[in-house]
């Protein structure tokens, strides 16, 4: 079942004098988001996609015949419950189901098991550290504290701390209130949390290098950045503050692969009477008398609207499809500065057959979970240090999965397939572009680091899609490969993204705005940039809100 | 009565400045300093018999002149407003001198980028100046000074302008390399600012935070530096003139006095014992050592609770400088320098990724196999620190980390011939010159001055560890969980640095309390 199908996109028979409410570029799933609740409060909504099939990132394509990769995005735990739940999408076909647990492969051929229960988990901690099993608790306690903190936040629109607008000062205070309610010593925690590295906040609970390492991933996913660099503490908080069916910080697969979610939304879409248009490039954005009037795609067809939502990144929103002339020069040095470099490169394995692992039993709950390789910081960090002398790291970090186990639908019966997301690689190696010759040499440096713990791993690969951020790049628009439309530090958060002043969607043009995840609050699949943006095009247009608020935390 | 009304543990300038503004106000005071001779940090080590150098701090360069005014302080300069000048491995220098740089290399591009982008850090310090001389609020705030503070601060910002203010929060968190790929073109420029964001600290121009570090430097400006300042004598007569200046308001300053032991009575502070057995009583004791080494070694974990205890722990304070002294027969031949240049601040950083390899290391208990470094050679402005003709050679050198992996006894001559190498590249007849070498590594240096970890700063001043968080909650404003003693060191806000402000904010903090007491 190819995501396009299930989408309709049309193709020849268009009106082009027709004008729009709006048009969204991009079909991924914050645009399918954002055009799904302007449609619902009423508006004629087109959604312009440059491939002939919808989803961006959140796809499933059949790479090698009968089988499916969720090839970008592989996990769903992100997703708004809001969104979820409001626009029906379990109807239009989505079904996230929770996997549990997971593994730390060890050189020394242990291994450290993640199990979903928790008493299970302390005993496992205790086998290697009493001490580590007593501070995982709190450990848990005090990550989950933070999680809560912010999630109320993912569906708001960001204030502007520069502005003197009401309702900027009354966000302001919101925020405000939140943190002051934490009190002094919880609003330090806060603060030191954000600002400090994974690798030192592990260390100030725990001693066990491979315990440090399972949970220090979660920090680095997608990130230009090294376990102990500041900042990184943040990351594995955006990865903990999902949800699925309530379990907050629980992951899961969507049934069908990533291209699940994408086409719920979809049908969620046009059953609201929105259009899709696959194979239709957007050149520019049409500004006439500094208004956004249009656009104008590759093919020379020219499509109107009052307003024109891009769910492209900053980088190739302004610098690529909008004209430097019709932009402010600041928007024009702001974007170039936007830092967005890719670090991240995935493997989509089609198996033919369950590998089995040193030490691990096959029927073992933690084989369908997620599976690393990497077993102390130190590791994780000197794999960073590749990235930054511009090459691949030699001894990656990987998150692997073999979703199958649980998703029939992935793969032929008895067969598999595997998903491998690796940190890290550059956008560009040396720099210079990546050659087929780098590819290979960055597959087999992937393989050969999971056949380390696996005899028969190799000769069940029946196809191998190797992608780099220049793949990544070139098939899905993702400017320099980078999985969230723009590195989460914190001087591209929040009121800073994509640049400060324009943090709440609106772009520098009159009727033109940002709906991706190049806006608040970033990247993964949680369609919350492209809800909210919603929100704020609602409030220009003075329509009633379709957009729901987000749900508080028991 | 008690033996004084405040025992200050640690005669380091901030110590020094936090006595003269207590007996200034009428307080008995002592200051006791387990050297010989006071100034801490701020210090002239004879390291060979003849030969002096700076023995930590090179140069003066962010004394606030409101403790100079308010002390009275007179010092003597051999040179102020130094240039920086970047090394280049082909002897085409760069050369900063103020808000100006010059080179060969340099673009028209860069050459005009660099005033209005010093410009505009230094204006971002100036508002980081405000938050520095005030003690920093609370980060739940009830307290109606520390609410004025906040709303200075605030408007303050909003004065900056719309365009610096969101430039300011943007900057603050960011990090050195990517700010510098923004603004210029100059690989050697780029890196020489970036070595100011990263020095003393365990960052790389990577890291975020270091925009931080290089905005925190600028406060030299916002004090009227146009450069550093190399203070005749050395260092170490910073120490002694503020011990004057103590002495003068009535200080009491002891040097040879190690404290062993603060001493409690019911979670109260009320006096020292030292290693003597001496015991002296208090009213109030001010430590101006590291938090680390005032609660774990003085006070002692067993007498404080718990969560307090792991809050110290917790700092981070490993030093990854060190410190290269060499005795020369002569003045070295620098490629491409003139003599007069040589008394300037050198630096060596070619590049922002050698900056970043050299720091690589740090993260795994390595030395850099290539560390930057900054040198000074006083005795061209100041030639009474070695016998007439010869010279001395003063350099920090990043990164070398507090704890080596391989050990520091079997590996510390290793590092100092890698060190002599380096610059053997730039001066190629330095071996030749060299008659005495030492090199003093983090945990050296917290032998010499009692710092914990070799670390100047007292606790890196990384955004976890700053203003409403440094030390820890509960120790922000210079009191401390165990009443009647204060923190008035580096490790309290501000931070590093030879400035006084940590002196005399916690000196008012104790001040004002008194009399609402």
């Amino acid at each position: 079942m190819a995501p396009c199908h299930a989408a309709r996109c049309t193709y020849a028979e268009f009106n082009v004098m027709k004008k729009y409410d709006a048009i969204v570029i991009g079909a991924g799933h914050n645009g399918l988001t954002n055009g799904a609740y302007l449609a619902k409060a009423g508006l004629d909504v087109l959604v312009v996609e440059r491939n002939a099939y919808i989803g961006g990132a959140t796809v499933s394509r059949e790479l090698y015949p009968d089988w499916k990769y969720s090839n970008c995005s592989y996990v769903c735990s992100l997703l708004r419950p809001e969104i979820t739940r409001d626009l029906e999408l379990p109807r239009h076909g989505l079904q996230v189901v929770p996997y549990g647990g997971g593994v730390t492969y060890m050189e020394n051929g242990d291994h450290f098991a993640n199990y979903n229960e928790h008493d299970r988990q302390l005993r496992e901690i205790s086998r290697l550290s009493v001490r580590d099993a007593n501070a995982y608790e709190r450990y848990e306690a005090d990550v989950m504290k933070q999680t809560r903190l912010i999630r109320p936040f993912l569906m708001r629109t960001p204030p502007d701390p520069t502005s003197l607008k009401p309702r900027d000062l009354k966000e302001l205070a919101v925020l405000a209130k939140a943190f002051t309610e934490m009190g002094e010593t919880g609003l330090a925690d806060t603060l030191r949390f954000w600002t400090m590295s994974i690798g030192d906040y592990l260390d100030e609970y725990f001693e066990t290098d491979v315990l440090k390492a399972h949970l220090g991933g979660s920090g680095i996913i997608g990130t230009a950045l090294g376990v102990y660099s500041p900042g990184t503490a943040y990351v594995l908080l955006h990865h903990y503050m999902g949800d699925v069916d309530g379990t907050v910080g629980a992951w899961g697969f969507a049934r069908g692969g990533m291209g699940a979610v994408s086409g719920a939304l979809a049908a969620a879409f046009q059953g609201y009477g929105g259009e899709i248009r696959c194979d239709a490039n957007v050149d520019q954005i049409i500004v006439k008398n500094g208004r956004a009037t249009g656009v104008a795609l590759k093919d020379g067809t020219e499509l109107y609207a009052d307003n024109i939502v891009s769910n492209l990144d900053p980088k190739r929103t302004f610098l690529d499809i909008m004209d430097a002339g019709d932009l402010p020069a600041d928007v024009v040095r702001k974007a170039e500065n936007f830092k967005i470099r890719g670090s991240s490169g995935k493997l989509n394995i089609a198996l033919d057959g369950l590998p089995t692992f040193h030490g691990m039993d096959p029927k073992s709950p933690l084989m369908m979970g997620d599976m690393h390789f990497s077993d102390s910081l130190e590791r994780m960090e000197r794999a960073y240090d590749d990235w930054k002398d511009d090459t691949w790291s030699k001894d990656p970090y990987l998150d692997m999965l073999i979703p199958s186990q649980i998703d029939p639908t992935m793969a032929p019966p008895g067969k598999h397939m595997m998903t491998v997301f690796v940190q890290y690689a550059p956008p560009k190696v040396n720099g210079r572009d990546w050659t087929s010759e780098d590819r290979d040499a960055f597959g087999k440096t992937v393989i050969d680091s999971i056949a380390k713990y696996s005899p028969d791993f190799k000769d069940l690969i029946l196809h191998a899609e190797v992608r780099t951020p220049q793949d990544i790049e070139n098939e899905v628009g993702l400017t320099e490969g980078n999985i969230f439309m723009g590195e989460l530090t914190f001087d591209q958060l929040l009121f800073n993204r994509p640049f400060p002043g324009y943090a709440q969607y609106r772009g520098p043009v009159k009727g033109m705005y940002m709906c991706s995840s190049g806006s608040h609050p970033g990247g993964g699949v949680m369609a919350a940039p492209g809800a909210n943006a919603a929100r704020e095009i609602l409030m220009d247009l003075k329509l009633t809100n379709t957009v729901p608020g987000g749900y508080a935390d028991d | 009565m008690t033996d004084y009304d405040v025992i200050v543990v640690g005669g380091g300038h901030n110590g020094l400045v936090c006595s003269a503004y207590l007996a200034k106000s009428g307080r008995r005071v002592l200051v006791l300093e387990a050297n010989d001779v006071p100034g801490g940090a701020a210090s002239t080590r004879e390291f060979s018999p003849g030969y002096s150098v700076s023995g930590c701090a090179n140069w003066l360069y962010q004394l606030n002149p409101d403790v100079v005014k308010d002390l009275g302080l007179r010092l003597d300069y051999a040179a102020h407003d130094l240039d920086t000048i970047g090394l280049s491995p082909d002897g085409k220098h760069l050369t900063i001198s103020g808000d100006v740089v010059t080179s060969d290399h340099l673009s028209a591009e860069d050459k005009a980028a660099f005033g209005p982008f010093q410009a505009k850090m230094v204006k971002f310090a100036r508002l980081l100046n405000t938050a520095f001389k005030r003690r920093p609020p609370k980060l739940v705030e009830n307290n109606i000074h520390d609410r004025m503070t906040l709303l200075k601060l605030g408007i303050d910002m909003k004065l900056l302008g719309k365009e610096d203010m969101q430039e300011l929060l943007r900057l603050a968190l960011i990090n050195m390399y990517d700010v510098m790929q923004e603004t210029f073109d100059d690989e050697l420029l780029k890196s020489v600012l970036a070595l100011e964001g990263v020095m003393g600290s365990h960052m790389g121009p990577r890291s975020p935070n270091t925009v931080f570090g290089y905005i925190y430097r600028r406060l030299g400006e916002v004090y009227g530096f146009h450069g550093p300042a190399q203070v005749k004598g050395g260092m170490g007569v910073v120490g002694t003139a503020l011990a004057s200046a103590a002495t003068a308001s009535g200080v009491e300053v002891r040097t040879g006095a190690r404290v062993a032991s603060i001493n409690l009575k019911a979670d109260s502070a009320q006096g020292v014992t030292l290693t003597d057995g001496t015991t002296l009583t208090a009213t109030t004791v001010v430590s101006n050592a590291d938090p680390k080494t005032t609660f774990e070694k003085l006070v002692g974990f067993r007498n404080i609770e718990a969560g307090t205890t792991r809050r110290v722990s917790n700092i981070r304070m490993k030093g990854n400088a060190a410190k290269l002294h060499l005795a020369l027969d002569a003045l070295p031949d620098f490629t491409g320098l003139s003599g007069d240049q040589l008394g300037q601040r050198l630096v060596i950083a070619p590049s922002m990724k050698y900056l970043e390899n050299a720091f690589n290391h740090a993260k795994y208990g390595e030395f850099s196999q290539a560390p930057a470094m900054e040198i000074s050679i006083p005795t061209v402005n100041d030639p009474d620190l070695a016998p007439s003709g010869k010279h001395v050679l003063s350099a920090t050198i990043q990164f070398a980390p507090y704890e080596l992996k391989a050990g520091w006894n079997d590996n510390k001559k290793l590092f100092e011939q890698i060190c002599i190498d380096v610059l053997a590249r730039y001066a190629p007849d330095i071996r030749s010159l060299i008659t005495v070498s030492e090199l003093l590594t983090p945990a050296d240096l917290e032998a010499q001055y009692n710092m914990y970890g070799g670390h100047w700063h007292h606790g890196e001043i990384s955004l976890d560890q700053i203003m409403m968080m440094r030390p820890f909650p509960g120790a922000t404003q210079y009191a401390t969980p165990v009443d009647n003693l204060y923190l008035c060191g580096a490790g309290a806000h501000p931070g590093g640095g030879v400035m006084g402000l940590a002196g005399r904010n916690a000196a008012r903090e104790i001040i004002q309390r008194g009399k609402t007491a």
